[in-house]
């Protein structure tokens, strides 16, 4: 093995980690684990942003990164509003019984 | 790769500041007795030993025997877990705080400070971030009405107030230009920080003696309110590592202080480490002060100070300081 | 010698990432979500990425997991059933068999050699010089100036939107 960790290690990890993020959306029926399953995709891709930004000697992807973690931490706020509300009309999290629209 | 002279420098740092906390911990318990009973006309502990100074071991000892009661519905890892959540963001706090100045032993030149690194400042709101784990972990763990409320409470206290601590310090980046600590001591070498920031000071102090769960701003787990708070359902060792958190994290927060403000181990004549515990004790004995003298604040009250006077303060005095900055 | 680090903090970010998925009790996978992203700070500060690493800990382990545990805690939810029912097990099968060929086509077109991106101007050693926060810094306040200041109304709306739709409504 070389003595550095190469760019395709970072890379299929974060590839690995945002297809779990993907299987726990597809997967689960619990609101808020869908919700966390969203932010390990994410977080995923924060790390093949910084993992670029390394090996291309640019701070581009580490700016991006600063970007993503503010706008996640905006969406956690407003999608958590949205399940408590979500909560206090059907009294459920559970994905499978929100279905009023359902023709 | 870095020799062994190195590690055993780091190890001995490591042991030498982890054991100094330990043992300040304890003995700020008896600290706080003597001073405050003092303060309100009595003497404090007298029997164990001269002038009670045994104290503390004579406690340690009761709580060790004590029975140590596991609530039978209570989630048992979580419940087991929680106080060392507790603890461990307290004592590893200390990590980039520089406490002396340059040594020569043994020719080699050490650095007093376990590691400087280069964004200090935010390696220390990360790790007291995490603080608020063992609390609000604490408080479910209970499987106790009482105890998760005043969890939660405290959390959103703590949460609150951080935001404040974290402008109020952005102040002394701007006039150091680093989030290092050891370089926002040297940055202090002509002028305190206090006489540039008294706004960013006055501000920090109060977010401190908050964050940390001191008084006036104890209402979560004071015994008088809400059945003692988050740690109702503990006994015994887990809770006496609560209260060991609680006095580690005043003893990391005024160490901050002192670093950030007061020009950490800077001053004349004495060895720096001597000057850095001096200050140390400087804001101990404020927040023993603080606590011996001023009423609880209410919850609500708590609150809306946090958020509608001290967040804007903080604010304003970043803007006032930008503008110094960049007319300088 | 840095694999010494990484193959840790990769196999701790796959297993907390795994339990995630898996678990039942939310406060745990929340809790498991906490340890990935103490993984990924790691692996930040392995990629020389301190600030980005300290701001990892600071938003997401210390802010928005506290977010998630305070709503799970107060919306008291037990243990999950299964979240593997019988009757929809074919459905979910397919569903992870599909996502499974995505992995294989990522990591097939991760080839060295495949991206011919241009190399920036912050060398490690440049970055070292200047300092890893500084150089955000700069770059914020130049080049990604009209993306900072959206992001600052984004939060704001963020603030406003969460105060109105959990509101109880009186009356």
């Amino acid at each position: 093995m070389t003595a550095t960790v190469p760019l395709q290690a970072y890379l299929i990890l974060s590839a690995a980690l945002f297809t779990i993020g993907v299987i726990g959306v597809l997967i689960r029926r619990n609101a808020l684990i869908i919700f966390m399953a969203i932010e390990l995709m994410l977080n995923a891709v924060n790390l093949s942003f910084v993992a670029f930004s390394r090996f291309l000697d640019s701070m581009d992807g580490q700016v991006i990164v600063f970007f993503v973690m503010a706008v996640a931490a905006a969406e956690v706020a407003l999608g958590l509003a949205i399940i408590i509300a979500l909560y206090r009309n059907k009294e459920s999290v559970n994905v499978d019984e929100i279905n009023l629209l359902r023709g | 790769m870095p020799d062994l002279a190195f590690f055993v420098i780091m190890a001995a740092k490591i042991i030498v500041v982890f054991g100094l906390m330990l043992l300040s911990v304890t003995y700020l318990t008896w600290l706080e007795r003597k001073l405050i009973g003092h303060m309100q006309v009595r003497y404090g502990p007298m029997r164990v030993g001269p002038h009670g100074l045994l104290q503390p071991i004579a406690d340690g000892l009761k709580l060790m025997f004590k029975e140590d009661i596991i609530p039978e519905a209570a989630d048992r890892k979580l419940y087991l877990m929680a106080p060392a959540l507790a603890l461990v963001p307290a004592f590893i706090s200390f990590a980039v705080i520089p406490f002396g100045n340059q040594v020569r032993l043994f020719g080699r030149t050490i650095d007093l400070v376990i590691t400087d690194i280069n964004v200090g400042l935010l390696y220390l709101f990360g790790v007291t971030s995490l603080g608020v784990y063992g609390i609000v972990l604490g408080g479910w763990a209970s499987n106790n009405k009482y105890a998760l409320l005043g969890g939660l409470r405290s959390a959103a206290q703590m949460i609150s107030y951080e935001l404040s601590l974290g402008l109020s310090v952005v102040g002394v980046v701007m006039l150091s230009g680093s989030l290092s600590l050891v370089e926002i001591v040297n940055a202090q070498s002509t002028v305190w920080f206090v006489v540039l920031q008294p706004i960013g000071f006055l501000i920090f102090l109060i977010c401190a003696t908050a964050e940390t769960n001191r008084a006036p701003f104890d209402l979560p787990e004071a015994e008088t309110e809400l059945v003692a708070g988050f740690h109702v359902e503990y006994s015994s060792m887990k809770f006496a590592m609560y209260f060991i958190a609680e006095y580690a994290n005043m003893i990391t927060v005024a160490a901050l202080a002192t670093t950030l403000f007061l020009g950490g181990w800077r001053g004349p004549v004495l060895p720096s480490v001597v000057w850095f515990l001096i200050k140390l004790f400087l804001f101990i004995f404020l927040f023993i002060w603080l606590r011996a003298t001023l009423p609880r604040f209410r919850y609500d009250q708590l609150m809306r100070f946090g958020w509608k006077v001290l967040l804007p303060a903080a604010l304003a005095n970043i803007v006032i300081t930008a503008g110094f900055v960049a007319l300088r | 010698m840095e694999w010494v680090v990484f193959i840790p903090l990769a196999a701790m970010a796959l297993a907390t990432a795994v339990s995630v998925v898996l678990l039942r009790n939310p406060i745990y996978c929340a809790l498991s979500l906490i340890g990935t992203f103490f993984a990924l700070s790691g692996l930040y500060l392995l990629l020389q990425a301190q600030f980005i690493a300290m701001v990892q800990v600071i938003i997401y382990a210390g802010a928005i997991m506290v977010l998630f545990l305070f709503v799970i805690m107060l919306l008291d939810l037990g243990h999950e059933p299964s979240p593997w029912p019988r009757r929809d097990r074919p459905r979910l099968l397919l569903s992870v068999v599909l996502v499974l060929l995505l992995l294989l086509e990522l990591t097939v077109a991760i080839r060295p050699g495949i991206s011919k991106a241009i190399r920036g101007p912050y060398t490690s050693a440049v970055v070292d010089a200047v300092g890893n926060t500084q150089l955000v810094g700069r770059l914020l306040f130049t080049d990604f100036l009209i993306p900072f200041e959206i992001t600052s109304i984004i939060l704001l709306i963020a603030i406003i939107g969460a105060m109105v739709l959990a509101r109880r409504h009186l009356g």
